[in-house]
């Protein structure tokens, strides 16, 4: 699904990644782990396409996508949550998702200011989808309050309501667990296996090692912008660099 | 020989001019490495110094230094109020709430200052009289040599204020990282109203001393705010010499232009300078870009 | 959203009545102005209030409009109807083109450069003498007209303006709550995660900003041929501001904010005239007071005082 093939970049001086090759695999859901400023979310916007890598190839699907922007990546199916939430906070949480719907409909400037009947359509069909979404994430009594409004963990359903309603083949999430009480942590763990079974494949940053031990099925261990480990959770828990490099730290 | 003469002259006068707008342009580096905020009632505070200085001789017949004294002192003022009353009490501002604020301001102090002072341009007396000099086949006027005078002092002044006090050091650090700076005991709040006041007593410093030149009115602060900015934009909005030498720049080929293409077109020139530059090199003429964090 | 078109509808019906009470002449005079600031008003606040792109150069587009059509009708044999639409075409076509450099900038920078265009254009309109006339403007510009029913009057101008204004201010409404208008509003809030959902921010800010270009070069148009008379003076930076200062009394991201913005801002110096000159401290005053205390304008700020509650969501008309 997703490829990365020797991802290097770098801040002015600082070398945030060097020499990240690894691969999530269809169906699967990665985990990506590593102490604070160890290059995650950097990572996730390398594969996104916030910024453009130093050094390396980003492939989707075996397509070199490394300089394309993100709203081309979305069209592919790629898409992500971020760590500090991104919501359109002055949008109410139903218009949030039909943003997320963008890629699935076309209507234009012209058809949109002279609303014509086929944008009509379109206009219903989007919105009924989108509150399937919310549904499906658990909070459509939301959907016409502001978003910029909602409580953390609300805000981070409607994030993931939002990026479903992309069809995402890859769903990328940033600490979706960061800010959660333990009940909250559990109905996510929950969502991201639903999630998984609709057949996204999911690539998720985590601190909460329970959760990223539960539900993952491999994981990449990144360290000061290095790879330390690939593996399966099993492996990577009986890795000695790692228990000593952060297992031993975090925990 | 009668091209290469007058060019030097419109060099001469570029340059004069050109500083100025490095001075402006240094006001307004100040201002938005300490918050962040492209203040666009700087070009009032260069008006305020001139209209101030000329008001303070005619009305109160002081005499020039100290006329200048109070005008600095009065627009160094007239920046900590705008501060106080408009900038502090908005926390996490946008810059969109920030930007129409500042414009507010201006238009605010130039309405403030047509009512109180009228439309009229006056001309300040020049500081040394005005009889012309011979320099390398071209004139100068005195005026000039004061404007490159100050220009220089402001700069060696600027260096050693942020380089070698404490005070200029806690300001650096607040640019670099707010967070921090505030972590390790320098109170952003203070540094903030300090640039305030600093830029606009800058300002105003080059508002008075371009008044013999140009002449002064109410609205003179747009064009020149304006032109300091664009200095400010080719230095990438550093306050050290990227800046001093985008001003010099932009005067001397507005003035070459005003010269060989058209008057007219002479702000329209600056302009088209500004736009060319945020164009294709927003980071400034001297500087490598940056990676904006998400 | 059935609410929306009830407003609109009520309003149409409010603006087409008017002249009927009011007494002609002056006051009629100075809703046509009103009309055509709304239009001018709209436009910014597409792209200001909804797509969060600040603009400090829509007098040019407005300028652009005027001296086009202006230019046109008293040099060149042309339709000034087919005139009107040519030059709206190109004084969009110009600012797509410039949009993708000039959008590419944020806040200050964007500011700066927006406020660059407009003073380039204002010192064009003064310094192309034999096009424009220069400082001492153009005349002789002739009315509009249908056959040969002239719009020679403050009374037919007023219907002819508010028809333009009207279906500006209908199309608007349309337009923002659409997938056009939330791609907008989604920049607005976080132009990363908007991307991210392919909303294309780069294309869509400088569709905006054509799209305001239009709106504005047309009432360019409407006020030459109402004015019959037209100088670079009503084209410059301070109208430019006062139009920011209509969108901000009025309400950002609010389309009949933009109206009452307009409508508050003709009359205001109208009232002021006594006090020749006050008018630019009010404006100062306003600008920096209602983005302290009242950052969602009076179009929001007034129910919320009424009804003390948080202003009306789910509708952004
Ligand atoms: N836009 C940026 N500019 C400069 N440095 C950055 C930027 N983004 C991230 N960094 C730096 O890169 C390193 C990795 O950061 P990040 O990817 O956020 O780590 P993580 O998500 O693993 O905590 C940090 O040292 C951070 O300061
Ligand atoms: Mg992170």
């Amino acid at each position: 699904m997703l490829k990365l093939t020797g991802i290097g970049k770098r801040f002015g001086g600082l070398t945030a990644l060097q020499g990240i090759s690894f691969e999530i695999v269809p169906g699967s859901i990665t985990g990506i782990i590593g102490p604070n400023g160890a290059g995650k979310t950097t990572l996730f916007n390398i594969a996104t396409g916030i910024y453009p890598p130093s050094e390396g190839a980003v492939l989707l699907d075996g397509k070199d996508i490394s300089n394309w922007p993100p709203e081309k990546r979305a069209y592919l199916g790629l898409v992500r949550t971020f760590q500090n939430i991104e919501l359109f906070g002055k949008m109410t949480v139903l218009e949030n998702v039909m943003v997320g719907l963008h890629t699935q409909s076309k209507s234009g400037i012209f058809a949109c200011a002279l609303r014509m009947p086929w944008q009509m359509s379109e206009e219903r069909r989007i919105r009924e989808e989108a509150r399937k979404w919310l549904e499906f994430v658990g909070i459509p009594e939301l959907e016409n309050v502001e978003a910029g409004t909602l409580s953390f963990g609300k805000g981070r359903l409607l994030e993931i309501a939002r990026a479903m309603a992309l069809k995402p083949k890859l769903l990328l999430m940033d600490e979706p667990a960061a800010g959660l009480n333990s009940s909250e942590t559990a109905d996510l763990a929950d969502l991201i296996k639903r999630i998984r079974d609709l057949r996204v494949t999911v690539g998720l940053v985590e601190h909460d090692m329970d959760l990223v031990m539960d539900i993952c099925d491999s994981l990449v261990v990144l360290n000061l912008g290095t790879m330390l480990a690939t593996g399966t959770p099993r492996e990577i828990q009986d890795n000695p660099a790692v228990v000593t490099a952060y297992l031993g730290e975090a925990e | 020989m009668e091209f290469l003469k007058e060019t030097m002259q419109f060099v001469i006068s570029g340059l004069a001019t050109g500083a100025i707008y490095a001075l402006i342009g240094l006001s307004f580096a100040i201002i938005y490495n300490s918050t962040g905020i492209i203040n666009f009632a700087q070009g009032e505070f260069v008006m305020l110094g001139g209209v101030i200085t000329i008001f303070c001789i005619t009305a109160f017949k002081l005499p020039i230094l100290i006329a200048v004294a109070v005008a600095i002192l009065g627009t160094t003022a007239v920046g900590v109020v705008f501060e106080r009353l408009a900038i502090r009490p908005l926390k996490n501002a946008t810059p969109l709430a920030l930007i129409i604020i500042t414009i507010g301001a201006s238009i605010l102090i130039r309405g403030l200052v047509m009512l109180l002072w009228g439309k009229d341009t006056q001309a300040l007396p020049a500081f040394s009289g005005n009889d012309p000099i011979e320099v390398a086949g071209a004139t100068m006027l005195p005026q000039h040599i004061w404007i490159f005078g100050v220009t220089l002092l402001v700069i060696a002044g600027n260096r050693f204020f942020f380089h070698h006090t404490i005070t200029g050091k806690a300001m650096r650090a607040c640019s670099f990282n707010r967070k921090a700076a505030n972590l390790v005991g320098i109170s952003v709040g203070r540094m903030v109203l300090l640039s305030f006041g600093i830029s606009a007593a800058l300002g105003s410093l080059a508002g008075v001393i371009i008044a013999p030149l140009t002449m002064t009115a109410y609205d003179v602060g747009v064009m020149l705010g304006l032109k300091g900015f664009c200095a400010a934009i080719m230095g990438g909005m550093g306050s050290g010499l990227g800046t001093v030498l985008g001003g010099l720049i932009l005067g001397t080929l507005e003035s070459l232009g005003a010269g060989w293409i058209s008057s007219g077109y002479k702000d329209a020139i600056a302009f088209l300078i500004l736009l060319l530059i945020l164009f294709i090199r927003p980071q400034g003429l001297f500087k490598k870009g940056e990676t904006e964090r998400v | 959203m059935k609410s929306d078109k009830l407003k609109f509808l009520l309003f149409a019906v409010v603006v087409l009545a008017i002249p009927l009470f009011i007494p002609k002449g002056y006051l009629t005079n100075v809703l046509i102005f009103v009309g055509i600031n709304s239009m001018l008003a709209l436009g910014l606040n597409l792209l200001l209030g909804y797509a969060g792109q600040i603009s400090l150069g829509q007098a040019a587009f407005f300028g652009l409009g005027a001296y086009g059509s202006g230019v046109l009708n008293t040099q060149y044999v042309i339709n000034p109807w087919l005139a009107m639409a040519l030059v709206a075409v190109g004084v969009a076509a110009f600012a797509f083109a410039i949009g993708f450099p000039v959008l590419r900038l944020k806040g200050h920078y964007l500011a700066m450069a927006t406020l660059g265009v407009g003073v380039i254009a204002y010192i064009s309109f003064n310094e192309t003498v034999d096009l424009t006339g220069g400082p001492s403007g153009l005349s002789g510009i002739e009315n509009l007209s249908i056959g040969s029913f002239v719009f020679d009057s403050d009374i037919k101008n007023y219907y002819l303006v508010w028809s333009f204004a009207l279906v500006s201010i209908l199309l608007a409404m349309n337009m923002v709550n659409s997938r056009f208008g939330r791609g907008l509003r989604a920049i607005h809030d976080s132009e990363v995660a908007a991307r991210v959902m392919g909303v294309n921010a780069r294309l869509m800010k400088v569709q905006v900003f054509a799209l305001s270009a239009f709106i504005s070069a047309i009432a360019g148009s409407l006020y030459c041929h109402v004015m019959t008379f037209i100088s670079p003076t009503s084209f410059s930076f301070p109208v430019s501001i006062e139009l920011l200062t209509m969108v901000v009394i009025g309400g950002l991201g609010s389309v009949f904010g933009s109206v009452l913005g307009a409508l508050l801002l003709t009359l205001l110096p109208e009232m002021l005239r006594a006090f020749q000159d006050m008018d630019i401290i009010v404006y100062g005053l306003l600008l920096i007071s209602m983005t302290i205390y009242l950052p969602g304008g009076l179009v929001r700020g007034i129910p919320a005082l009424f009804r003390k509650i948080v202003p009306a969501r789910g509708s952004h008309a």
